[in-house]
C-alpha cells in the first residue's frame, strides 16, 4: 500500500472495534472483493457438484474428461458458453431480454452483504467484524432483496415473446409471491427470539443457547420448503417444468445469457443455504465448544469460523441437490394448496405458539440460556410429533406418488368391498366384478 | 438524520437519489408499454427507499422495497402479463387531449403545494436533537424504534387499520368468489355438485 493509504488508517488496541473512514472504506473494499471472489468461484464449482452428485446418486461417473477428476469442467463450460453466438428471437423486447438475467442474478449476490461470515478479525487497526455491512435491518433486507429475485425470471419469460416462457414467468411470479409470505412468517419467531432483526445478534443468541433448529424445529422445515420454492428448485421447479414448457422462462435463451440463468439459480441455493445455515445452526459459531466467541479473538479463530459456516453452507447445498436427484415435481394444484392452505396456516399457528410459551417462560422467571432452550425444544419435539404424525399422516409430506403401507391398502381394499356390498345387498362376497374397481381405486 | 452542514457523501448520495427519483418517475408516466412503466416505477421505490435510509428510517426502507418492489409490483406484472398488454407496438395511448390537459393542471398545483411547503419552517420541537436517532437505534434496534410507538401510543390506530385491511381481504375474497356465482347462473347446476 502507498503512504497515503496507510496515512488513513489509524493503529489501534486489537481487540477494540475498529473506527475511522479510512479503516472502514479499505476493510470494506477488501470484504466485497474476498467475498464476491469466493462466492463466484463456488457457484461455478458448484455447477460440478450438480453433476457430480447426480452422478452418484444414479450410479454414473459424471464429467471426469476436463482435469483431474473433471474439476475444470466449469472452466470448459464458462469458455464453451463465452464463445456461442448469441440468439436473439425477432419479436424478443430486447432491453428487458438483455437485462433479464442480470436481474435473477444480483439480488442472490447482493443478499450476501449482511450475512457474517466468521468471527471478528483482530488487525493492527482494530477488530474487524468479518460480514460486509452489518445493516440494523440485516435479515429485512435480505427478506427485501429476495423478493426481488422473481423479476428476471419473469421478465426474461416475457421479453422473449415466447408461450412457453411466458407461462413459466407467471407460474414463477405466482410461486414466488405465495412462498415469500410463509417464508417471512417462518422467520418471525427466529427474529422474536432474538428480539432483533441484525444477523450478528441472531447468530450471538443461538451461541449463547440452543441453536434454533432446536428452539424453532417447525419455523426450520417451513423455511426450508420455501427456499425450494423461491429458487425454483425441484420438486418446486415449475417455471422450467421441462415435460411441460420445454425449459420454461429460458427457453429462448442461448449461450452466456442462458448460462447466466444457471448461474443465478446456483447463486440464489448459497444464499438460502447460508441463510439457513445463519438463522436455524447457529452461522459461524462452532457446535458445543464456546471457544471461538470468547473475547481474546485471533485469525485462528477466524479461518476456524469461517471453515465452519463453508461447512454449514455447504451442506444445505448437498441437501437442495440431493432432493432435486430424487424428488418429482410437483403438480401446480399441489404446490398452491400446500403454500397457501398448509404452509400459511402452520406458520401463523406457529408465531402464536411460540409467542405464548415465550410469554410463558418470561412469566415464570427463566433466563435465556440452555434451560430456556430446553422447554422450547420440548414444545417444539411435541409439536414435531403432532404435525408429522397426526396431522400430516403421509398426505402432505409424501406426494400424490407416496406408496400406501400393505397394510393400509388392505383395509382399503375391505372398506371398498364392504361398502360395495352394502350398495348391492344382492351381490355375493368376494365376486369377480367388485375387485378390479376395488384395485383401480386404491391406484388412483 | 445530521444536523447541516451536511457531509459531502450525505449531498451526494441525497441528490443523486433524488434525480433517479424524479428521472424515472419521469419515465414511468412516460413509457408506452405498461411493463417499461412498471419497471420505471420499481425504480423510483428503489430511489425512495435509499432516501428514508438516509433519513434514519431504516425499516421503512426494508418495507418499501419488501412490500412496493416485491410483492405488489410484481403482481401488477402478473396481470399485465396475463392481460397480455404490454408489446409497445400495440399499445395506443389512452388518454386524449382533456386527459393530457388534467395531468397538466395537476401537476402545477403539485408544483405550488411543493414551493408552498418549501418556504415554511418546521417547528423546532419535530426536530429531534444532534444523535439522538443514533442513540435509539443502539438502545432499541431498527425495529424498536418503530414497534414502539406503535404497540403504545398508536395501538388504537394500528388496531383500526388492521381491521380496515381484514375487511378489504374478505371483500377481495368475496369478489373472487364471485366467478363461481356466476357461472352457477349461466350452466344452472350447482357447484357443490360438481
Amino acid at each position: 500500500m502507498s503512504a497515503p493509504v496507510l496515512m488513513l488508517l489509524q493503529v489501534a488496541s486489537r481487540q477494540v472495534e475498529a473506527t475511522g473512514t479510512g479503516v472502514f472504506l479499505i476493510s470494506t473494499l477488501v470484504k466485497m472483493l474476498v467475498v464476491f471472489t469466493i462466492y463466484m468461484v463456488g457457484v461455478a464449482m458448484l455447477t460440478l457438484a450438480e453433476r457430480k452428485i447426480s452422478a452418484w446418486i444414479q450410479d454414473r461417473h459424471g464429467p471426469n474428461r476436463v482435469g483431474p477428476h473433471g474439476l475444470l469442467q466449469p472452466a470448459a463450460d464458462g469458455l464453451k458458453n463465452i464463445m456461442k453466438e448469441e440468439t436473439y428471437p425477432d419479436a424478443a423486447y430486447k432491453p428487458l431480454f438483455i437485462i433479464a438475467p442480470a436481474m435473477a442474478f444480483i439480488p442472490a449476490l447482493t443478499a450476501w452483504a449482511v450475512i457474517p461470515f466468521a468471527s471478528p478479525l483482530p488487525t493492527r487497526w482494530g477488530l474487524i467484524p468479518m460480514v460486509v455491512a452489518d445493516l440494523p435491518i440485516g435479515f429485512l433486507f435480505i427478506l427485501a432483496l429476495t423478493s426481488l429475485g422473481v423479476y428476471g425470471i419473469v421478465l426474461a419469460g416475457w421479453a422473449s415473446n415466447n408461450k412457453y416462457s411466458l407461462l413459466g414467468g407467471l407460474r414463477s411470479s405466482a410461486q414466488m409471491v405465495s412462498y415469500e409470505i410463509a417464508m417471512g412468517l417462518s422467520t418471525i419467531p427466529v427474529l422474536l427470539l432474538a428480539g432483533n432483526v441484525t444477523l450478528s445478534v441472531i447468530i450471538d443468541q443461538q451461541a449463547h443457547g440452543l441453536y434454533n433448529i432446536l428452539n424453532l424445529t417447525i419455523a426450520f422445515f417451513i423455511f426450508m420448503v420455501a427456499a425450494f420454492a423461491e429458487t425454483n428448485r425441484l420438486p418446486f421447479d415449475l417455471p422450467e417444468a421441462e415435460s411441460e414448457l420445454i425449459a420454461g422462462y429460458h427457453t429462448e435463451y442461448s449461450a452466456m445469457k442462458f448460462s447466466f440463468f444457471f448461474i443465478a439459480e446456483y447463486a440464489n441455493m448459497v444464499t438460502a443455504s447460508a441463510l439457513m445455515a445463519t438463522m436455524f445452526f447457529g452461522g459461524w459459531d462452532i457446535p458445543i465448544s464456546g471457544w471461538e466467541n470468547a473475547a481474546p479473538y485471533t485469525a485462528l479463530k477466524t479461518v476456524a469460523t469461517a471453515l465452519m459456516f463453508a461447512v454449514k453452507v455447504m451442506f444445505f447445498i448437498f441437501v437442495f441437490m440431493w432432493i432435486r436427484w430424487t424428488l418429482p415435481r410437483f403438480r401446480y394444484d399441489q404446490l398452491m394448496s400446500l403454500g397457501w392452505k398448509f404452509m400459511l396456516p402452520l406458520a401463523l399457528g406457529y408465531i402464536v405458539v411460540i409467542a405464548s410459551v415465550m410469554l410463558g417462560l418470561d412469566a415464570s422467571g427463566i433466563e435465556y440460556g440452555p434451560l430456556y432452550g430446553l422447554a422450547l425444544f420440548g414444545v417444539n419435539l411435541a409439536l414435531v410429533m403432532i404435525l408429522f404424525v397426526m396431522v400430516d399422516h403421509g398426505r402432505i409430506i409424501s406426494p400424490s406418488y407416496g406408496r400406501l403401507d400393505p397394510r393400509e391398502l388392505e383395509k382399503l381394499r375391505g372398506k371398498r368391498q364392504r361398502s360395495a356390498l352394502a350398495r348391492r345387498p344382492d351381490a355375493k362376497p368376494a365376486a369377480g366384478p367388485t375387485k378390479p374397481a376395488a384395485t383401480a381405486g386404491v391406484t388412483r | 438524520m445530521i444536523d447541516p452542514p451536511y457531509p459531502l457523501f450525505y449531498t451526494f448520495n441525497f441528490y443523486l437519489f433524488g434525480v433517479i427519483a424524479l428521472a424515472s418517475s419521469l419515465a414511468f408516466v412516460t413509457r408506452k408499454s405498461p411493463i417499461a412503466a412498471a419497471l420505471w416505477l420499481v425504480n423510483t421505490m428503489f430511489a425512495l427507499a435509499a432516501l428514508y435510509v438516509m433519513l434514519d428510517a431504516h425499516f421503512i426502507a426494508a418495507i418499501q422495497v419488501l412490500v412496493y418492489a416485491g410483492a405488489i409490483m410484481v403482481v401488477f406484472l402478473f396481470v399485465i402479463m396475463l392481460l397480455n398488454l404490454g408489446h409497445p407496438s400495440e399499445v395506443a395511448d389512452v388518454r386524449g387531449k382533456w386527459g393530457k390537459a388534467a395531468a397538466a393542471v395537476l401537476g402545477v398545483i403539485l408544483l405550488a403545494q411543493i414551493a408552498v411547503m418549501s418556504g415554511s419552517r418546521v417547528r423546532p420541537e419535530w426536530i429531534l436533537p444532534r444523535g439522538e436517532m443514533d442513540r435509539l437505534l443502539a438502545e432499541k434496534g431498527a425495529i424498536g424504534v418503530v414497534a414502539d410507538p406503535l404497540f403504545t401510543n398508536y395501538l388504537l390506530a394500528f388496531e383500526l387499520t388492521s381491521v380496515l385491511l381484514l375487511i378489504a381481504i374478505v371483500g377481495a375474497v368475496t369478489l373472487g368468489r364471485r366467478s363461481d356465482v356466476a357461472a352457477e347462473a349461466t350452466t344452472g347446476e350447482s357447484v357443490s355438485a360438481g
